[in-house]
């Protein structure tokens, strides 16, 4: 086998050190019923390094991808532009098959970036602080509405109903064992945004999403004001994109932010793995879950890093840690931090910009077509259209011009959520609009 | 190693790392396009070329230790080699480059990997279904705990809430179990270094029928074999309780023996650790849920399944799913790897990863066992825990400075201080990557550092020597908080 250094040789003379003679020898505390249960006919035929590279390549090419196909899918993963440079430097062995941390004086160089995409992370929210990352967009929530109810100990939140179903349910699911109550801001049913006007005093906080998953821009200051005068805090789950244009969350007077970073140089890859953004104001530093990255001095008085807050952490604390989390997303963090770096004050708002103009001009043109738009309210790079035909029907023709089509809305099979990113170019966008002109004018069955 | 300076101190007003292209559509003012939306003013991201920004990161770069640079000898972590064609793998278009909600017909060979996986997983486990959701193994943990919860609550059994934990195990056990709203009971750990069948006997009947199970890592966190295993998952069942096995140590079993047939009902395993999927530093990692039938209706949503045609498609239907831990169907790419790793062994060969990591960890038992004390003196799995409470009474010197003495061979520290259970605790896991000299050579820097207690104590206690940066200052760290650049006035 390929990774398996020890010759028959070898193994021989560990076994005869040990002083056994034969491999079974050192299972016998395994019982012999249980060994002799096992049974590894459900896998497939050792495979040949020659034969495995092309099985790989043959399954991966029985797929529509975002290289051949022009993209209007978004719906929490984004197919925004990858700078060359991140890959080379995630591909580096020395990031990419390191250990976590835990020890900094062999680990500096993951620990300067993590302590670098935290103040990346602040900069671009507008908040005091942000950890290591979470698992992805939708835990990172889940984590921030538990730390809400923790620090204002109320047992009651807020999820807007135009919140992703996948964040929804995930956020459902973390607090169903833990007895915490949800109930649902309503969306207004002309601009798409969300009707702030259902806080209590028993809420520990309003959730949005910005822009929500209809692609609106919700009013930020709004739910602030209207959280504080309950004493309830505000939790935004936001695009980090929309960060190149929009106003920072922590400017807005927002408590919590936390949001899906893939689109920070990270592959679509079918979603996941993924980069949970979590920041948040500073009085909170010690109730955030996850990994916090401080800077320090070593025993030279030289510049170091080091993780730092560890008391809150579940390998000290275990049953009272402020969350079970054990990991962050160390790899793909990096990724956004080259991102980030590499993209710069200009690049990154010339994406957020292009977004925003080339998603304009397609819901013009498509206005202009006869596809109207659901909602009225503001938007960044996504939004709905009502179609004239079912969008399953739609995507099966854009797909014949190497188009993947907007997301069908569960419950709503003519309506779809487009997505354009600054990868979408005129002659893509005007493409689209010609097959859904062609459904407008009855030219499709 | 000289200090980087941090990329916000590299950057220099007016310069450009990524040429965006010009707007092809007729360009519209912001503010008429988003009236009446707030914009920012300012957006303080670095300003340099794509040649600094490389520079700087290969310069941090170089003050890592990696696995393709040397032996990590981290017990609990499985720090094996990681192959190349994964990386290749990962960044094939039609893994990497597929959009989550793509139409099931365009994504055919993406799905295949999952559906191969959860049988692959499942068969490896001895468990009936699989489910990829969860991106790590603490996130795994949470699921599995859910699930139970979810079996008990569904049989009128919502007032089951207390899980059996023993004291050495894993942080996440207990915290996870606090996640799903659960308190847990500690077990004791007997003079064989496993579970204390009495004490675990009391705990059971204490609990009465508030049991809800109990978390095992098996093989335990001292790395050996839980031989009663069998009675163990007898006695919890009983008394009405699920076994939960944290997989972390499922590198012992690949092959050999499967935790479904001791008894478990429920299991993650650790995609980072067992199937050669790299840390990266601190993540992402990935941890597979294995479940027994009578777990399988409460599993999250979707589950690939392949219909009467061949075509895989996702499942939603599941009508007592306890939702979504996690927002798509997992750490995809991860999975990939793990694909890559399994099917390379095969059914022919996946046994002899347990084999050759079991033999490493036995033979430096025995060999390094020689210079230092094994903490319990018996055949291990695939990890040997020292003790150096010995060495420390006699020469002063504490594990923690052992360990950071290692560094100055050229090799990581082992896992120091856990499991707690053990005083001046090293545990030592040498995977099946690692090759017999490898093994010796770091034998015979131990053996040198032990020397060195007793003739040069002072060089091992000030250790590290030769790494970019000396021991570091964490308890200012955690005092004057220093959490991100600070931006320039």
């Amino acid at each position: 086998m390929s990774y398996l250094p020890n010759t028959d040789a070898e193994r021989g003379k560990m076994l005869a050190a040990i002083g056994v003679n034969n491999i079974k020898d050192l299972f016998v505390h395994i019982p012999q019923a249980v060994q002799d249960a096992a049974d590894y006919s459900g896998l497939t035929d050792s495979l040949d390094d020659l034969t495995l590279q092309r099985k790989l390549i043959a399954m991966s090419s029985n797929a529509a991808d975002l290289n051949s196909n022009a993209c209007f899918l978004g719906a929490g993963i984004y197919d925004h532009f990858i700078p060359p440079v991140v890959g080379s430097v995630c591909n580096r062995s020395e990031f990419y098959t390191a250990y976590t941390p835990y020890q900094p004086e062999v680990s500096q160089g993951v620990l300067q970036s993590i302590y670098e995409f935290q103040s990346l992370i602040t900069r671009l929210t507008g908040m005091d602080v942000a950890n290591a990352s979470m698992y992805d967009g939708a835990t990172a929530l889940a984590e921030a509405v538990i730390m809400s109810c923790d620090l204002t100990k109320r047992r009651s939140v807020v999820l807007p109903a135009n919140l992703h179903p996948s964040l929804r349910s995930v956020v459902e699911t973390y607090l169903d064992p833990l007895g915490i109550s949800i109930r649902t801001a309503a969306q207004n049913q002309e601009t798409g945004a969300t009707e702030i006007d259902t806080l209590t005093e028993n809420d520990a906080c309003i959730v949005l999403q910005q822009p929500n998953f209809h692609g609106v821009i919700e009013d930020l200051g709004a739910a602030v004001a209207a959280a504080k005068a309950v004493g309830a805090q505000t939790v935004v789950s936001v695009d980090p994109m929309s960060l190149g244009i929009l106003e920072t969350p922590g400017s807005l007077g927002v408590d919590i932010v936390v949001g899906e970073g893939q689109g920070l140089g990270c592959f679509p890859a079918f979603g996941g793995p993924l980069l949970g953004l979590f920041a948040c104001k500073k009085e909170y530093i010690r109730r955030i879950p996850g990994r916090i990255v401080g800077g320090s001095v070593d025993t030279s008085g030289r510049r170091a890093y080091t993780m730092t807050l560890r008391t809150r952490e579940q390998d000290i604390r275990r049953d009272t840690a402020t969350s079970n989390i054990c990991t962050n997303q160390a790899l793909f963090a990096l990724a956004a931090t080259v991102y980030l770096s590499v993209m710069g004050k200009q690049g990154f708002k010339d994406a957020s910009t292009l977004c925003v103009q080339k998603s304009h001009y397609l819901a013009a043109k498509l206005a202009a077509a006869g596809v109207a738009q659901r909602f009225s309210g503001p938007f960044f790079k996504e939004f709905v259209i009502t179609c004239p035909a079912p969008v399953v029907d739609i995507n099966k023709a854009l797909l014949e011009k190497k188009i993947i089509g907007g997301l069908p809305l569960p419950g709503a099979p003519n309506e779809m959520l487009v997505c354009v990113t600054e990868q979408r170019t005129k002659e893509e966008l005007d493409s689209f609009v010609d097959v859904l002109a062609s459904f407008v004018k009855g030219e499709v069955a | 190693m000289s200090t980087e300076p941090t990329i916000f101190e590299k950057s220099r007003s007016g310069r450009v790392g990524v040429q965006m292209p010009t707007c092809d559509v007729p360009v519209v003012d912001i503010q008429d396009l988003l009236p009446g939306v707030a914009l920012r003013t300012s957006l303080p991201l670095p300003e340099l070329t794509e040649g600094d920004v490389m520079r700087h990161f290969l310069r941090i770069s170089q003050k890592n230790y990696c696995v393709d640079k040397g032996f990590y000898p981290l017990g609990s972590c499985t720090m094996k080699y990681n192959p190349k064609i994964n990386d290749v793998a990962v960044q094939m278009p039609g893994f990497a480059r597929v959009h989550p909600f793509q139409p099931e017909e365009t994504v055919q060979g993406t799905l295949q990997v999952l559906f191969d996986m959860q049988n692959w997983l499942s068969a490896i486990l001895g468990m009936d279904a699989v489910s990829l959701q969860p991106a790590a193994g603490a996130h795994g943990e949470l699921l599995g705990l859910m699930l139970i919860r979810a079996y008990h609550v569904s049989r009128g059994d919502a007032h089951r809430n207390l899980v059996l934990v023993p004291t050495a195990a894993h942080g996440t056990n207990p915290a996870s179990a606090a996640r799903c709203g659960y308190k847990t009971v500690p077990i004791n750990t007997d003079e064989r270094g496993l579970t204390c069948i009495d004490d675990l006997k009391r705990q059971i009947a204490a609990c009465g029928d508030n049991l809800a199970g109990m978390m095992l890592t098996n093989p335990n966190t001292v790395g050996l074999f839980e031989e009663d295993i069998c009675l163990i998952c007898d006695l919890v069942h009983a008394a009405g309780g699920q076994m939960y096995c944290d997989g972390a140590n499922m590198n012992a079993l690949v092959g050999t023996a499967r935790p479904g047939d001791m008894g478990f009902d429920v299991m993650h395993v650790n995609l980072h650790k067992t199937f050669s999927v790299p840390h990266g530093g601190g993540g992402p990692g990935s941890g597979p849920v294995g479940i027994k039938a009578h777990l399988a209706p409460f599993l999250p949503v979707p589950v690939v399944v392949k219909d009467d045609e061949g075509v895989y498609r996702l499942n939603y239907d599941l009508p007592q799913t306890i939702g979504k831990v996690g927002p798509y169907y997992g750490a995809y790419l991860a999975v990939v790897r793990a694909w890559a790793y399994i099917a390379h062994f095969g059914k022919q060969n996946i046994h002899m990863i347990s084999e050759d990591a079991v033999l490493n960890a036995n033979y430096l038992r025995v060999e390094l066992g020689k210079t230092i004390d094994i903490a319990y003196d018996r055949i291990c799995m695939h990890e040997a825990v020292f003790s150096l409470k010995n060495l420390k009474a006699q020469t002063g010197i504490k594990a923690l400075e052992v360990a950071k003495r290692i560094i100055d061979y050229g090799y990581h520290p082992p896992t120091m201080y856990f499991p707690l259970i053990v005083p001046e605790c090293l545990m030592i896991e040498p995977t099946e990557t690692e090759s017999l000299e490898t093994i010796n050579d770091f034998i015979q820097a131990m053996e040198k550092i032990v020397a060195e207690c007793f003739t040069d104590p002072e060089t091992v206690k000030s250790a590290p020597h030769t790494a970019p940066v000396g021991r570091i200052d964490e308890a200012t760290a955690a005092r004057n908080l220093d959490l991100s650049w600070p931006l320039e006035a």
